[in-house]
């Protein structure tokens, strides 16, 4: 996983409630045995029209996006399955960085899994960034996630928060496994006190 | 009175914390973790990339459900599914995990055979990469779905990290009314908390309305925590839970079954326990529920009306909402009983099991599906297939007009052949309305496993309550 450190990206404003992981790769893409490959996917029904053309109303398909890395949308950002999918598709898609006021509990560790960040900002920060992004074509913010500081060079500045072990785990691109199994001694003797009857096994 | 009085949820946690630093997540023990097909396969591969084993094979359990067809199953004509179903096999057997295939017995959806296996157990952590996992929290386990990532995570180790979540209590109180189902009582909560309203929180199912419920009932209303956001859903175990646990195939038996009992009983919420939030609700109110839109949220009794995105406040809410009737090809103030059917699917891991399909059962016997009208049922397990074959539900069914189907996840989500085309409209006992779910263009709405009999048999929605 590569460590985040500080990024800066085109905004693309998606200006939606209760995007939901269906719609950020949805099903039939879903049988692939492998992490990659899903970003020509990303939102795919929103993205083509049935003949397989850009579909011209869907908001990342104008040109003034293209290239975007950074993901700004409305509340409740990744809701229902916890297709981990969603977030590859999204990473491969080019986004690094996604804004919203709030994220589903599932995708936003799926975010911290991947080295992709959820920024969480008031809803009012978050409609003022999707104005911008939509009344200036290639506009472009900055997000520095050592200050916790988001701004650009017309003077938004604003801080965010974020959970500080979070934090570190981007800021070192750092591997859950490798951290746990350090813990080795301790899973073990928690094992060594489970009851019995906590094993199953075939009683028929 | 307990000194330190917990919920259930916290009852559970803290005696799962394998280690805690200072403000850190901590790490917890996972007792039990189920694994499909869909969300596996990437974390296998991990392992071997990292030359890492499965820490508890014994501790894990696997089938296959979302791939599979539900005729002539063990011909999977799609290539791609069939590789994914394969390449779990292959892992189960390389890794040393139990796995229920394609022909085996004992396969159906991951939610569904989990508790009638005996695997689903009071007091237990459960993990599976499956945002459904909710739905074993009804036996007062604290089930929660994960990634793939933690999948991994969870197969090197037996422990997932985790931030403790807030809780949250949700009562119902008083009695349901005739003809409202454990279905409706769910879309009802949804419709008033809304599908962010319980983010970050494990819900507890209280009041006289929730802890009367089977346990099919309380697994259809803990399958459906997640359509609110919640981390998960639970119900503290009873008499009813243990009646239902007795005796199945995992079940602890003999001198364990008495040191489990004793367990469990002391698992249930101290009396002065406190949740961080509250929500009341008076069953009495519930009314049996049809979605009219995209998301779970969206719901209104079935003696409404469609509503006016013009009196939705909100401007978001309101966008979300045009977009929505858009979606669904409905006017604004259609009455909810003049919106007529293609499709009607009796399935997934919130209502096919025994219970629903008796239900349903009962309304289609010795009646006919509307001709305008394609419905199918598609039962959660192969036992539960077997069970309701051996009650003669499979004829009541075939009689009536409807699809009698191998087990699977089927119209749910449509990874299998079984899919909406483009405009076609389905009353489906399943769990989610996005857009697309059940195939590409497709018009869901989501109701109890009566009404979708009743709609399939009337080609409308009809109010069970009057039937
Ligand atoms: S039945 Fe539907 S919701 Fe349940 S596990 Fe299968 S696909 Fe997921």
């Amino acid at each position: 996983m590569e460590p985040y450190s500080t990024h800066t990206g085109v905004v693309a404003p998606l200006p939606r409630v209760n995007v939901d992981t269906d719609q950020i790769i949805p099903k039939q893409f879903l049988k692939r045995i492998e992490r990659t490959g899903f970003g020509g996917f990303a939102f795919f029904d929103w993205r083509y029209l049935p003949d397989g053309k850009p579909n011209p109303e869907f908001e990342l398909n104008r040109p003034s996006y293209e290239g975007a890395s950074i993901l700004v949308a409305r509340r409740n950002f990744g809701c229902g399955s916890s297709r981990e999918h969603a977030v590859w598709a999204l990473l491969e898609y080019g986004f690094s960085t996604i804004i919203a006021p709030s994220f589903a509990d599932i995708f936003f560790n799926n975010c911290i899994q991947n080295g992709v960040l959820p920024v969480v900002l008031p809803e009012e920060q978050v409609e003022e960034l999707l104005r911008k992004a939509e009344d200036r074509p290639g506009y472009r913010l900055s997000v520095n996630l050592r200050t916790q500081m988001l701004y650009d060079t017309n003077g938004f500045e604003v801080p965010f928060d974020i959970d500080p072990f979070v934090k570190e785990r981007l800021l070192h691109g750092l591997d859950d496994i490798a951290f746990t199994l350090k813990q080795e001694d301790r899973i073990t003797a928690f094992e060594r006190e489970r009851p019995r009857w906590l094993t199953p096994s075939d009683r028929t | 009175m307990a000194s330190n009085p917990k919920t259930l949820f916290e009852k559970i946690w803290d005696a799962h914390v394998v280690q805690q630093g200072d403000g850190k997540p901590a790490l917890v023990y996972v007792d039990l973790h189920l694994v499909h097909e869909v969300t596996s396969a990437q974390a296998f591969e991990g392992l071997r990339l990292s030359g890492r084993t499965v820490r508890r094979p014994d501790l894990t359990v696997a089938t296959v459900d979302h791939n599979i067809p539900t005729v002539e199953r063990l011909l999977i004509r799609d290539e791609i599914s069939r590789k994914q179903v394969e390449a779990l096999k292959r892992n189960c057997e390389e890794f040393g995990v139990p796995f229920y295939g394609i022909d085996s017995d004992r396969q159906g959806i991951v939610h569904v055979i989990g508790p009638e296996l005996g695997y689903t157990l009071p007091g237990l952590v459960i993990a599976c990469g499956d945002s459904h996992t909710s739905t074993h929290g009804a036996f007062g386990a604290f089930a929660l779905g994960i990634g793939t990532s933690e999948v991994e995570h969870v197969l090197a180790t037996q422990c997932l990290v985790q931030k403790k979540p807030k809780t949250m209590e949700v009562r119902v109180d008083g009695k349901l009314p005739r003809g409202v189902t454990a279905k409706d009582m769910i879309l009802g909560i949804i419709g008033r908390i809304g599908v962010d309203g319980a983010v970050g929180h494990v819900i507890e199912y209280s009041g006289e309305a929730a802890r009367s419920l089977s346990m099919e009932g309380r697994m259809t209303v803990c399958n459906m925590s997640i359509e609110a956001g919640a981390r998960a859903g639970m119900v503290a175990p009873d008499e009813t839970t243990f009646a239902y646990i007795r005796g199945r195939p995992f079940a602890p038996q003999g001198d364990d079954w008495e040191a489990a009992l004793e367990r469990w009983r002391s698992l249930p919420t101290d009396p002065d326990a406190a949740f961080d939030r509250t929500v009341v609700i008076e069953a009495a109110e519930l009314e049996p529920y049809v979605t009219w839109g995209t998301n779970p949220g969206q719901v209104v009794p079935v003696s409404g009306r469609v509503p006016d995105p013009a009196s939705v406040e909100s401007p978001a809410e309101k966008a979300a909402a045009e977009r929505a009737l858009e979606y669904m090809g409905l006017e604004p103030d259609t009455p909810i009983q003049e919106i007529s059917l293609d499709r009607v699917f009796i399935g997934s891991c919130t209502n096919a099991r025994i219970e629903d399909l008796r239900a349903a059962a009962e309304i289609a016997r010795g009646r006919r599906v509307h001709p305008g009208v394609q419905a199918m049922v598609v039962p959660g397990s192969s036992q539960v297939k077997l069970q309701a074959e051996s009650e003669g539900l499979d004829r009541v069914f075939s009689e009536a007009g409807f699809e009698w189907r191998d087990s699977g996840c089927s119209m749910c989500l449509g990874m299998n052949p079984d899919v909406l085309q483009p405009g076609e409209r389905c009353a489906s006992t399943s769990n989610r309305n996005f857009e697309g779910r059940q195939g590409k263009g497709g018009r869901t709405h989501l109701v109890s496993p009566q009404m979708a009999a009743a709609a399939a048999i009337a080609g409308r929605f009809v109010d069970i309550r009057e039937w």
